[in-house]
């Protein structure tokens, strides 16, 4: 089961733009293994996108640069993979499913088409009847019906957009996922039915997926391992258990869950905190939360806490020092 | 889609009679009789006031106007009052002139736009961009008429190469449909430009590369459809614009077509003519709009499930 399938080390993305340059990544170390479920969890502009545009090497061109940092994917280093290279991981062992399924499907091109296509660029070796009977069977496998795979877009829910989206995502049985806030653009009865589906097709398939999401509730459904990033950086890192039970928290994951963190309570948001990020083009000294931390010490406005970790449970605080 | 059709055709029916009441109106105030234009300034009194009585000249306006209409619904558009012809048979000779120079300008103008608007966006930031950019720039800022007269002077005069007037052969078209199309030629570099732009932006985009699809794929599968759907409707637009055009550059390439038909019957108060070219010009003009927008229909199924039964 622990077998490493991503594994991502001091990651530093920039984004430069004509006024400023915006430090979105900062130092960025993450697993994956086989089969596991990471979630990713943070406020609104910490990275998470960012985070996942590195991995899948599709961050905007000449404006996103991956600084520093080695993104191991198998047996690839991703950051050093060709462009030619890349194109031959992306939507066949890794791929991405979108913040907005509404604008994620081209509007001219038929839904079946648009399945049609990842299959048709991952397997030179099946016929073109083969490829569509392939698009029909893995449209009854994310609930729609095939014959309506002559249709366009436009003509679907949001909630059917978005299968669409995941099956053009699941087509070629990736090992790792990339679902970007799946469903925060849907309503809140589908967004359990889609999830319910991811958390199927996954089993089925096997696969690793990173899940970035809002929402805690989801989080404690269907993570393994929980992330929470803030300001670029990850600053707790655990198991679902760890982060959702265990007495030692960062105090910012603090912040997120309100109080107490309570697993059975579900579809828990996360909370607001008092303050805004820092300015991702010019970040603060010491601990990046220092600011809004109300725990912070004079050493956190100076010097950046290291990491600490405790049986596979990592927080980035001063509060917390090796055992 | 019938019903579509028939319903933007009879909606041209007021627009072509109020363009023939608006130059039958202007044509009336303005000064000169047309009984002694067509007998000659020194034509007896009574033969003119004979003619005026037979071409019931002197009933009112509106009579006179209906009476035009009634004509020109059975195909009867009067007769030229400088050569006692009739209208429809000048104006038929000269249309399929028009036509072709028109035609010629906007492939001239598509075919060269909108790839090289497709190749600026796609290099953006490059020299290639700015190069186009700035040609764009100097092409919609020559009025035509100084491009085809500099045209003349170099290739015409200077080196010899193409002939200046007349419509012999397709060497004849060169310089006319080069010049027509040049400022429809910058307006469609810039717009596909910018819809292109704006199109590798979309969220769908990204989605395609995220299945690995390379650049080609990228542009020609997922982008070009969509960016052409604004650019489509203009081409229509630019279709009336080209119309009005030709009528300069036939004058400056003295081009036997609508457009020095036209100016002849303006300088002759030729008013039978003049109404006739006009109104023919606007009948093209509407027709060409509506092909391109059924033609748009087509091109976008959002719009095409609207009108189209069964594709939904
Ligand atoms: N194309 C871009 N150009 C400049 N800055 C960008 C660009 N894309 C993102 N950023 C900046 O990078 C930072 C991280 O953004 P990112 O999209 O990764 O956040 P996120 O965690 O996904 O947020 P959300 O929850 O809102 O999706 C933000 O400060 C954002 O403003
Ligand atoms: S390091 Fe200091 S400021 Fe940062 S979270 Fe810990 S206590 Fe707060
Ligand atoms: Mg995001």
């Amino acid at each position: 089961m622990s077998e490493k399938l991503l594994e991502i080390k001091d990651l530093h993305v920039v984004y430069e733009t004509d006024e400023a340059t915006v430090y979105a990544v900062n130092g960025l170390d993450l697993v994956v293994n086989k089969g596991e479920t990471l979630g990713l969890v943070g406020e609104t502009g910490a990275g998470k996108t960012t985070t996942a545009l590195s991995i899948m090497k599709l961050l905007p061109d000449r404006i996103g640069l991956i600084k520093n940092g080695r993104i191991q994917f198998e047996e690839h280093d991703i950051t050093k993979l060709s462009e030619a290279d890349m194109r031959l991981v992306r939507g066949n062992s890794m791929s991405m499913i979108f913040q907005d399924p509404m604008t994620s499907l081209n509007p001219v091109l038929t839904i079946g088409y648009q399945i049609y296509e990842v299959l048709e660029l991952h397997n030179n070796k099946m016929s073109k009847a083969q490829i569509s009977a392939k698009v029909d069977e893995i449209l009854k496998l994310v609930g729609l019906p095939p014959e309506r795979k002559n249709e366009y877009p436009h003509q679907f829910s949001g909630g059917m957009k978005q299968r669409v989206v995941i099956a053009i995502a699941l087509a070629c049985e990736p090992k790792l996922l990339l679902a970007d806030e799946p469903t925060t653009a849907l309503d809140v009865t589908i967004q359990a039915q889609v999830l319910e589906l991811m958390k199927g097709l996954k089993d089925k398939f096997n696969m690793a997926m990173i899940l970035i999401t809002h929402d805690l509730g989801v989080v404690a459904q269907t993570c393994d391992k929980v992330a929470i990033m803030y300001a670029g950086e990850i600053i707790e890192l655990g198991s679902v258990k760890d982060i959702f039970e265990s007495a030692d928290h960062h105090p910012y994951t603090v912040g997120l869950f309100g109080s107490i963190p309570d697993m059975t309570k579900k579809t828990r948001r996360l909370n607001p905190i008092e303050g805004l990020m820092p300015d991702p083009t010019n970040l603060p000294k010491g601990c990046v939360f220092h600011a809004r931390c109300p725990k912070c010490m004079e050493i956190c406005k100076t010097k950046k806490p290291q990491s600490v970790t405790k049986n596979d449970h990592m927080i980035r605080c001063h509060l917390f020092k090796y055992a | 889609m019938f019903k579509y059709i028939s319903k933007r055709l009879l909606m041209m029916i007021p627009v072509l009679i109020g363009v023939a009441f608006i130059i039958f109106t202007i044509m009336d105030f303005t000064p000169g009789d047309p009984a002694r234009l067509i007998l000659g300034e020194y034509a007896a009194q009574e033969d003119i006031d004979a003619l005026r009585e037979e071409m019931g000249l002197n009933e009112n306006f509106f009579v006179r106007f209906g009476t035009y209409v009634k004509g020109a619904v059975t195909g009867d558009f009067g007769k030229s009052y400088r050569n006692n012809l009739p209208v429809s048979n000048e104006v038929g000779s000269r249309l399929p002139t028009t036509l072709k120079l028109t035609f010629l300008g906007m492939t001239l103008a598509v075919f060269i736009g909108i790839p090289i608007g497709v190749l600026s966006a796609v290099k953006q930031y490059t020299i290639i961009d700015n190069v186009t950019l700035i040609a764009a720039l100097l092409l919609t800022s020559i009025p035509g008429f100084w491009l085809g007269l500099m045209m003349i002077l170099f290739f015409s005069l200077r080196l010899d190469l193409l002939p200046a007037t007349g419509i012999d052969s397709m060497k004849h078209f060169i310089m006319p449909s080069i010049t027509l199309a040049a400022g429809t030629m910058a307006t469609l570099i810039r717009m596909t430009r910018s819809t292109m732009l704006e199109v590798i932006r979309q969220d769908y985009i990204r989605t395609a590369k995220a299945k690995g699809g390379n650049e080609k794929r990228i542009i020609f599968i997922h982008a070009l459809r969509n960016a052409l759907l604004p650019v489509i409707t203009l081409v229509g637009v630019n279709f009336g614009i080209l119309l009005g055009g030709a009528v300069v550059i036939e004058a400056v390439f003295a081009i036997p077509g609508l457009g020095t038909l036209m100016i002849g019957a303006v300088r002759a108060k030729d008013t039978p003519v003049l109404i006739a070219t006009v109104t023919c010009i606007a009948l093209i003009g509407g027709l060409i709009t509506l092909i391109v927008d059924i033609l748009y229909i087509f091109i976008d199924p959002r719009i095409k499930s609207q009108y189209v039964k069964g594709s939904r």
